[in-house]
């Protein structure tokens, strides 16, 4: 039965459980911080976790972008015996200029590597037969767009371009342990190396290389000085910079581009699809850590239900009070269940807060970019309020069961 | 007293019918109580201890179930009503004053006796009002703001008076309410529970104390759970 003459408005209501859980929180500050610190700790552990991960796998990624990820590496298909297998196709002299053409790909450029050389080299022209073979650099052949396709780096003088290629200059960029071998020590007064009996004016040294790392040790030349004087065939394999996630779109192109007759006599490697490599990092990082913050979560909860149960017990007496004066049991467990809820909602808003700025100090310190998903504070704060509603589940239930008249009189 | 919604003076309010309570394992508590009590009686429960008193104002304030017999409180058989129905009746007609006063520590004097009126449906806009008139009353004007522990004993239970009646029930439950308190502490209770039940309040008082006892226009005794009405 209901009171004819209550109002809907003026029954006890959501709100009234709001506040009465507010109040009855507040009355207890001291409790309140170490009960919901608990959580903070769980909360503040996960997302402290997901954000290193996140962060973390963040940057592993840049550099996993910066460098696989953009590189694409294409050469006549091995001459496999094998039945169905397509009869390898050489490169065409021009495969720099054709794969540039197509979209997705930032540079490119040939490298040959001369096998067996066609003469010793030497730093002067004086050749003497009998004199002991000292170690040889070994001779390469490139084009002006390689250096950046295998991300190199100049220490001195210039690469190979475009006015070397088309005239068939005789120039030679050394690998910097090449120019160690040669004793060439600088390239500002234009000293000289000999290939045979063939001169050639030094221009640059390379240094360091992300790729093809034997063009250190190599005296390169360009590619058409090589065909003209040195004998050069044909090119080797063709290095390609590729956009980021162009990859699988070039695998497909690049074959037809270079030989419309036998598109598929290459051997094409090309950087793998995005998505799955990120999602791939993320998940690898998070799952043990994530683990540990959920048993911190879960300690959270624990002591928030055994905290909450020692309350039910020393408010027997207000409990009892509020049944008297017209509370349902409902209601009595609503209090509870809101108070907890309450707590917990505390917990993983600070918890959220302590884990971003955990995580930002962290990555600062390290000079990364902190990542963090809204998201992740979004959920953080709601399973802060699921971990304390589950966790006063139990004492909600106890203070509803209480019989009002032992709890007044047990009570005070 | 609100007369356009309780019942008519002089009407029985409250009627139980060989009323028994035993507790577990084989404690009668309360034995075949016959009783029967109108709008404006002022009532008093003598006896010694373990006599029933507190297990019968209990029954009456449908905070225990009775093991055998019959109750009916302002006309409704209480026999079988669900704890939302039972609790909606106890707010409605229903107001306690205890020994220990259970008022809350870290709410003020105005919260405490507004929280009084929080489940039973007294509408929102006149809770304030009633409060702070109900407290006017108990001469705890100047008190409003206060909290219970800075209160002398006497005044805690007169906001847990103002507490009980700022709801206008129909009928008041006192479980030795002076039981605490000094003489003449006690006397200003008293005093305001006859102003009340002037003002046509129906109380029920269970007291040691005599002149409690004298006070109440209908004496009874109570002795190892029987009840008797003195001429
Ligand atoms: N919840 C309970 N469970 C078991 N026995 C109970 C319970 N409540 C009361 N009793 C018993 O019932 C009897 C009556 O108790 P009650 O509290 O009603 O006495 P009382 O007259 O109020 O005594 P006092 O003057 O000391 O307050 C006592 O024997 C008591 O032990
Ligand atoms: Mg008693």
């Amino acid at each position: 039965m209901t009171n004819p003459f209550t109002r809907r408005t003026d029954a006890f209501g959501v709100r009234d459980v709001v506040v009465e859980a507010i109040l009855g929180l507040a009355g207890r500050p001291g409790r309140l911080a170490l009960t919901a610190l608990v959580v903070v700790l769980g909360i503040g552990s996960l997302v402290a976790t997901v954000g290193f991960a996140q962060t973390g796998a963040r940057q592993v990624q840049a550099r996993f972008d910066a460098v696989t990820a953009r590189h694409g590496l294409v050469k006549p298909a091995a001459d496999q015996a094998q039945l169905g297998a397509a009869p390898p196709a050489a490169l065409p002299w021009d495969a720099a200029e054709r794969a540039t053409r197509l979209n997705g790909v930032t540079c490119a450029g040939t490298i040959t590597k001369l096998d067996p050389p066609p003469g010793q080299v030497t730093a002067s022209p004086v050749h003497d037969p009998a004199a002991a073979p000292t170690r040889q650099p070994q001779i390469m052949t490139a084009t002006p767009g390689l250096l950046d396709a295998v991300r190199g780096h100049l220490h001195e003088g210039v690469w190979i371009d475009n006015f070397h290629e088309q005239r068939a200059e005789r120039v030679a960029v050394l690998g910097v342990r090449a120019a160690r071998l040669l004793g060439v020590l600088r390239v500002d007064n234009q000293p000289a190396i000999f290939i045979g009996a063939t001169s050639f004016t030094v221009i640059g040294v390379v240094d360091q290389v992300e790729y093809a790392a034997d063009l250190l040790d190599a005296v390169i030349v360009p590619q058409s000085t090589a065909r003209a004087t040195l004998g050069l065939t044909n090119p080797g394999e063709l290095h390609v910079g590729v956009e980021l996630g162009a990859g699988p779109i070039l695998s497909g192109q690049i074959g037809l581009q270079l030989s419309s007759d036998n598109p598929s006599g290459y051997q094409v490697v090309m950087p793998p699809p995005m998505s799955s490599t990120r999602q791939q990092l993320t998940a690898d990082v998070n799952s043990l850590f994530l683990i540990l913050g959920f048993v911190a979560l879960a300690i959270g909860g624990v002591t928030i239900a055994v905290v909450s149960s020692m309350a039910v017990m020393e408010r027997r007496g207000e409990i009892g009070l509020r049944r008297a004066i017209g509370a349902t049991r409902g209601a009595v467990a609503a209090q509870f269940v809101a108070e907890s809820a309450i707590l917990g909602l505390l917990g993983g808003l600070v918890g959220t807060a302590a884990g971003t700025l955990v995580v930002t100090v962290w990555s600062l310190a390290r000079g990364w970019t902190p990542v963090l998903d809204v998201r992740l504070a979004v959920a953080a704060a709601v399973t802060g309020v699921v971990v304390g509603v589950v966790s006063g589940l139990i004492p909600a239930s106890r203070a509803a069961s209480l019989e009002p008249a032992t709890a007044l009189q047990e009570g005070t | 007293m609100s007369a356009m919604t309780g019942p008519t003076p002089g009407e029985v309010v409250i009627r139980l019918s060989d009323v028994s309570k035993s507790f577990p394992p084989n404690v009668l508590a309360v034995r075949g109580v016959d009783l029967e009590i109108r709008r404006g009686d002022f009532l008093s429960i003598m006896g010694p201890s373990g006599s029933g008193k507190s297990t019968l104002l209990n029954l009456l304030g449908l905070l225990d179930v009775p093991t055998i017999g019959r109750y009916e409180l302002a006309g409704v058989d209480t026999a079988g009503l669900a704890d939302k129905a039972r609790t909606s009746l106890r707010g409605r007609e229903l107001g306690f004053v205890f020994q220990a006063f259970h008022l809350l520590a870290r709410r003020t004097v105005l919260e405490n006796v507004l929280l009084g009126m929080s489940y039973s449906g007294v509408p929102r806009g006149e809770r304030r009002d009633r409060a702070v008139t109900a407290l006017n009353r108990m001469g705890l004007a100047h008190r409003v703001g206060a909290y219970p522990p800075t209160l002398s004993g006497g005044e805690r239970q007169r906001v847990a008076l103002a507490r009980a009646v700022a709801g206008t029930p129909t009928v008041l439950l006192a479980d030795e309410p002076t039981g605490n308190l000094d003489k003449a502490t006690s006397q200003g209770v008293l005093e305001l529970l006859g102003e009340l039940n002037a003002d046509g309040l129906t109380v029920v008082v269970v007291t040691h104390d005599h002149t409690v006892a004298r006070a109440a226009g209908r004496r009874h005794t109570m002795d190892d759970g029987r009840l008797r009405e003195a001429a």
